[in-house]
């Protein structure tokens, strides 16, 4: 299994992030290591075998549904107080739409 | 003032008998913890503050005659993806170095309500993601018994500080062996409960399936103390738990006659020598105790790391999709665009490990890679669960080592992330499982470098897991 340079740079589109050429290079490198272990995977039969997508315990369907009341909520300060920019009570970002 | 003679109980009988206030003892922790700090950087922020206001509830609590509570006047650290309202929460990354979080995580609210005092928030891993404290943006920390090695990671801070003397008790997470790793690499106790036993609410998430909080402490007897204020229901997490708590200290008789004990023959194989001949000292003592050992197998073993670095990528690709430059406090200058303005600040923001993460999360995911990668790593961590569900109903727990070699040297395995990877074939099972697991010290190499001694237990059974810590404690001291 080799990943190409544009098969790494595809995946770092998918994840949003920008990438040097030479961190791309080495990312292809770094991910063919680990996957030629991951293919270590295949030897296993599993067919019959359920996914287990979470550690399971005992507790009805409805156990962690929390009682319907009313909280105080954070807070639109509080939870813009991190914001790189805030405005007008909304987080902000660069334009997204342009105008024509 | 050093706390490494100090216990929950030495403290405790301290407050009572009036040879100190909380408040004293805060000042003296706070001045030690910092003036020590530079030789590991096992801290990366102090919450004086914090601390001494709680101090003050416990030293008034006491005046008044009242339960000061079950942690009253410990110093204590948390790692610092576990938020604390007010106090900077940076994951060790440069693109949380100034988030300064709105709320407190349920574990730092139940601590501090037990009267515990939190002296400040410990260096790891960027968001948890490594097996040596070396990916941190802010510099790794050193081993406090050997300062040119590793404390382990990815809660290294955690691990050293209690080590150090800096503290008596931590917090740390652990997603693969983050807590119980660096805790056998630093020689002190460290504890994984059952998935769901602690609620993750404030824990910055890595790997939603995977990740847990859990205490580090030199006593088995303090991680059990500490286990029981932080563990229960929380409404605020769905995945925490409804199964009592039970008094966990209460247990802890010494008498462990008659308990059957796996060795799983897969922790055994191709295990270096001195950390093997640790691990079967140990065995012996654990004998001696009355226990019944016998083989057992946990055929999925070698499968694990795979099953791991497939699910918690996946997870951690989605989980730290968040971090785009919108909420966090660190946007990038690259104002042309959105989606710009999320690749550089994210490019920029998150460090090698971080990335090599999300990139092969991201791959496993993508369209027609699902099924062979992310949907088969489930199907084979049924397996492993099925592995412990089966060994269990032969014995009550399984020992064995944590790490296959004790602390390594700073930079010996940076460049070379899957050999990184593997060094966490004995802990990630446990994580997998979602079974309890904890780490004991049990001696030294020639180097006098520590050796943990690993411990399973049926979930929610962490009794049997600290009966059978406790007892090999005493016995082995």
């Amino acid at each position: 299994m080799k990943l190409t340079k544009q098969e790494v740079q595809q995946v770092a589109e998918l994840a949003s992030l920008a990438l040097s050429d030479d961190e791309i290079n080495r990312m292809a490198q770094d991910l063919d290591n680990i996957l030629i272990h991951v293919d270590k995977l295949s030897e296993l039969d599993t067919s019959g075998v359920e996914p287990m997508a979470q550690v399971l315990y005992e507790a009805g369907e409805t156990a962690t549904l929390r009682e319907d009341r009313e909280r105080a909520p954070l807070g639109n300060t509080a939870a813009l107080a991190n914001a790189p920019l805030a405005g007008g009570g909304y987080f902000k970002v660069p334009k997204v739409i342009e105008r024509s | 003032m050093n706390l490494s003679e100090h216990t929950i109980d030495s403290i405790r009988a301290g407050l009572l008998g009036k040879q100190f206030t909380a408040t004293e003892l805060a000042v003296q922790a706070l001045a030690y913890a910092q003036a020590e700090n530079p030789k590991t950087n096992a801290y990366l922020t102090f919450s004086p503050d914090r601390a001494l206001s709680t101090a003050l509830e416990v030293d008034k609590k006491i005046a008044a005659g009242e339960d000061p509570g079950a942690l009253a006047g410990v110093p204590i650290a948390i790692k610092d993806v576990i938020l604390t309202r007010g106090v900077r929460t940076t994951c060790a990354s440069r693109l949380l170095e100034r988030y300064i979080p709105p709320y407190d995580a349920t574990a730092v609210q139940r601590i501090e309500q037990a009267g515990g005092v939190i002296l400040g928030k410990t260096n790891c891993d960027e968001f948890a993601m490594g097996s040596s404290n070396e990916n941190s943006a802010f510099g790794p920390v050193r081993n406090p018994v050997a300062l040119d090695r590793v404390p382990g990671g990815s809660s290294g801070g955690s691990a050293a500080v209690v080590a150090q003397g800096t503290a008596v008790l931590s917090l740390g997470s652990d997603t693969g062996g983050s807590i119980r790793q660096p805790a056998s690499f630093c020689g002190v106790t460290g504890v994984t409960p059952t998935y769901g036993r602690v609620s993750r609410y404030g824990l910055t998430a890595f790997a939603s399936s995977l990740d847990h909080i859990g205490p580090f402490s030199r006593s088995v007897r303090d991680s059990a103390t500490l286990l029981r204020v932080i563990a229960g229901h929380d409404e605020m997490d769905a995945t925490s738990a409804f199964a009592p708590v039970p008094d966990y200290t209460a247990a802890l008789d010494g008498n462990i006659r008659g308990m059957k004990i796996g060795l799983p023959r897969e922790y055994f194989e191709n295990l270096a020598s001195e950390t093997g001949d640790l691990i079967l000292r140990a065995v012996d003592v654990l004998k001696k105790l009355g226990c019944e050992t016998q083989e057992i197998r946990l055929p999925h073993t070698p499968y694990a790391i795979a099953c791991y670095y497939v699910i918690a990528t996946a997870e951690a690709s989605s989980n730290l999709a968040r971090y785009d430059g919108v909420r966090y406090t660190s946007r990038a200058d690259a104002r042309d665009t959105l989606s710009d303005m999320y690749r550089v600040t994210r490019g920029e923001g998150f460090g090698a490990e971080c990335k090599r993460r999300i990139m092969l999360g991201t791959y496993v995911l993508s369209a027609g890679y699902y099924d062979a990668y992310y949907l088969k790593a489930q199907k084979v961590r049924s397996l492993i669960a099925r592995d412990y569900a089966e060994a269990f109903e032969q014995v009550d727990a399984i020992v064995g080592p944590v790490s296959p070699f004790p602390a390594f040297k700073l930079g010996e395995k940076v460049d070379d992330p899957v050999s990184m990877y593997l060094s966490d074939i004995y802990t990630i099972t446990g994580d997998l499982a979602g079974v309890p697991c904890m780490s004991v010290p049990c001696g030294t190499t020639a180097d006098g470098l520590p050796v943990g001694l690993q411990i399973f237990t049926r979930h929610f059974n962490e009794t049997a897991m600290f009966r059978v810590a406790d007892a090999y404690q005493k016995a082995s001291n």
